[in-house]
């Protein structure tokens, strides 16, 4: 395999305790633990995990927003230190800014980078185009709708033309069709642009049909307790994927390895 | 898929006829601003006759001609307007600056947590502390000018517009803050694009308070001391029995403090054009 565009080596992060008065001894509560893990290029790699193990504490760090305790992050060889442009993430909340329009809102990142106007309004219209959000450049971000938003984030996410997106639970606040539909999207979307994506989910089957490979965290601290490939076609198609028989080979795996029986039981 | 996604926030719903519901209101506003109006006449026929029926005498409570004539009286004999413009005009200063300061103060203490603990119990205690008890110390200060009607103005404004815009910056979503600094945002950009824009909706509650507030803070400057505006013909009238000129100061006054407060609102309705139904949140004020 060539050289990964993102890369783990036995990341830990520790945090300072809040809750020290409520019982808890420790000075510190270690939120990930020895993390080591790799995404190829154009490669899309979904991480699950109960809630609370550290999954987007993962992710701050693969943007550079937050530094390791120990360990290194690197995209494309190089160590995270500090944000950079090879790297944009996408979270639940769509973090709109209410006083620009959609097409400003697309801007921001371009806007930061200080690419002159004409041409971030020529990348932003293109890429609302790409969204199906076209006729909604000039609208305000309370005029759409949930699924709508939260596609104007994604455009926002790819005008600064990051080659790693890390995703953070992007559709889990939308409803079951809506999320067909963006996920369609960003099927399409990754394929076609070879982008590397980390994905964040708590929904199974959207791990199985939009990646590679799926990630699997323990609770607190979080490790990595297993990884398989998924061996499905059609990772371009993530509706097409869904019906395939295979599927259901991997959610029952998926569900004993969270221990989501033992819970219900 | 894709039709159900977008008919959702429906873009052209602004663009339909009038609903029941919206023609049902307007109605209903017509037949309610028929009230107020009406409201007014009954009010100005009891102040013109209501003390003359309950031999209340005219120095207690002039009926709402003899103010009138006390109006135009005070036009060419009193120089009315000028002390109107110099009332007007120590409002807008006044109001101005103690937004600026407001704003300035309200930012830094927003970016600076340290600032803010270090220096917050001094702001309380200044907060607390009695605004207009600092006119008579002003004018000590300055004299009879401008300056401490203004000052006094700047002092009181200044409160509520500070605490709003510290307390939007506080609260600001870090997530928001995480964005922006993903995309490699300095310290300027992100205040000048995010922050800024941030703590406008209640830098525009703090200005409401704050455009009614300035009238106040001029007004007790202008009674401690000088011989200029509507808050000295309000005590010489007061002085010299006057009633009707006391009344007239005081609907100039209010009518200063309406001007401010409508400025305002119509300000923030263009700046906040993006927050949705803003108009009808409010009661149309
Ligand atoms: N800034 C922080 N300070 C202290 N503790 C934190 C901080 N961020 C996260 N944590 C803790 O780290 C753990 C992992 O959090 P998080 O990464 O958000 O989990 P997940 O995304 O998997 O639900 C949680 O127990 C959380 O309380
Ligand atoms: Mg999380």
């Amino acid at each position: 395999m060539s050289e990964p565009r993102l890369e783990f080596r036995d990341v830990t992060k520790r945090f300072p305790n809040r809750n020290r008065s409520a019982g808890e001894a420790e000075s510190y509560v270690t939120a990930v633990k020895d993390v080591t893990l790799s995404v190829a290029d154009g490669e899309v790699v979904s991480l699950i995990g109960p809630s609370g193990c550290g999954k987007s504490t993962l992710l701050n760090m693969g943007s550079g927003l937050d530094l390791p305790s120990s360990g290194d992050v690197y995209v494309d060889g190089e160590r995270v230190e500090r944000p950079n442009e090879h790297v944009a993430f996408m979270l639940q909340k769509d973090l709109l800014l209410p006083w620009r329009s959609i097409r400003e809102n697309v801007e921001f990142g371009l806007e930061i980078k200080q690419v002159a106007p004409a041409d971030r309004r020529e990348r932003a219209l293109e890429l609302l185009d790409k969204c199906h959000l076209s006729g909604f450049a000039d609208h305000y971000p309370h005029q759409l709708s949930g699924g709508m938003r939260q596609r104007a984030a994604m455009a926002r996410t790819l005008a600064v033309d990051p080659s790693v997106l890390l995703m953070d639970e992007p559709f889990s606040a939308l409803d079951a069709q809506t999320k067909m539909v963006l996920q369609q999207d960003l099927g399409e979307t990754v394929s076609a642009t070879g982008k590397t994506v980390l994905f964040i989910t708590h929904d199974l089957i959207e791990a199985v049909a939009l990646s590679d490979r799926v990630l699997v965290m323990s609770q607190r601290p979080g490790t990595i307790i297993e990884e398989f490939t998924v061996d499905l076609p059609d990772r371009s198609d993530p509706m097409k994927r869904r019906s395939h028989p295979g599927v259901a080979q991997y959610v029952p795996k998926l569900m004993s390895l969270l221990h989501i029986g033992e819970a219900a039981a | 898929m894709d039709t159900i996604d977008k008919s959702a926030a429906g873009p052209h719903a602004a663009t339909t006829a009038p609903s029941w519901w919206t023609r049902t209101c307007r109605a209903l506003m017509r037949r309610e601003t028929a009230l107020s109006i009406g409201v007014l006449v009954v009010f100005l026929a009891a102040w013109e006759w209501g003390p003359a029926l309950f031999d209340i005498p005219a120095y207690i409570i002039p009926p709402v001609s003899e103010v009138f004539a006390e109006f135009f009286r005070m036009i060419t004999v009193d120089r009315l307007f000028y002390h109107v413009g110099y009332t007007a005009a120590e409002v807008i200063v006044g109001f101005a600056l103690g937004t600026l300061l407001g704003m300035l103060i309200g930012y830094i203490l927003g970016m600076s947590p340290t600032a803010e603990f270090v220096l917050s119990p001094y702001i309380l205690a200044l907060q607390i502390a009695p605004k207009v008890a600092f006119a008579p110390l002003f004018v000590m200060w300055f004299g009879f000018t401008v300056y401490p009607k203004i000052l006094v103005a700047v002092l009181i404004v200044f409160f509520p517009i500070m605490v709003n815009v510290l307390g939007a910056i506080r609260t600001l979503d870090h997530d928001l803050v995480n964005l922006a600094r993903s995309f490699n945002a300095s310290r300027l950009q992100l205040f000048w694009k995010v922050e800024f824009h941030a703590a406008m909706p209640p830098l525009f509650a703090g200005l409401r308070i704050g455009s009614t507030l300035a009238v106040i803070g001029v007004v007790v400057g202008e009674m401690v001391g000088g011989n200029t505006g509507l808050g000295y013909l309000l005590v010489f009238g007061s002085g010299s029995a006057n009633t009707a000129m006391v009344f007239v100061s005081i609907i100039l006054l209010t009518l200063i403090g309406i001007l401010a407060y409508v400025a305002v609102v119509w300000t923030e309705r263009r700046v906040l054009h993006y927050i949705p139904a803003r108009g009808a949140a409010t009661g149309g004020i």
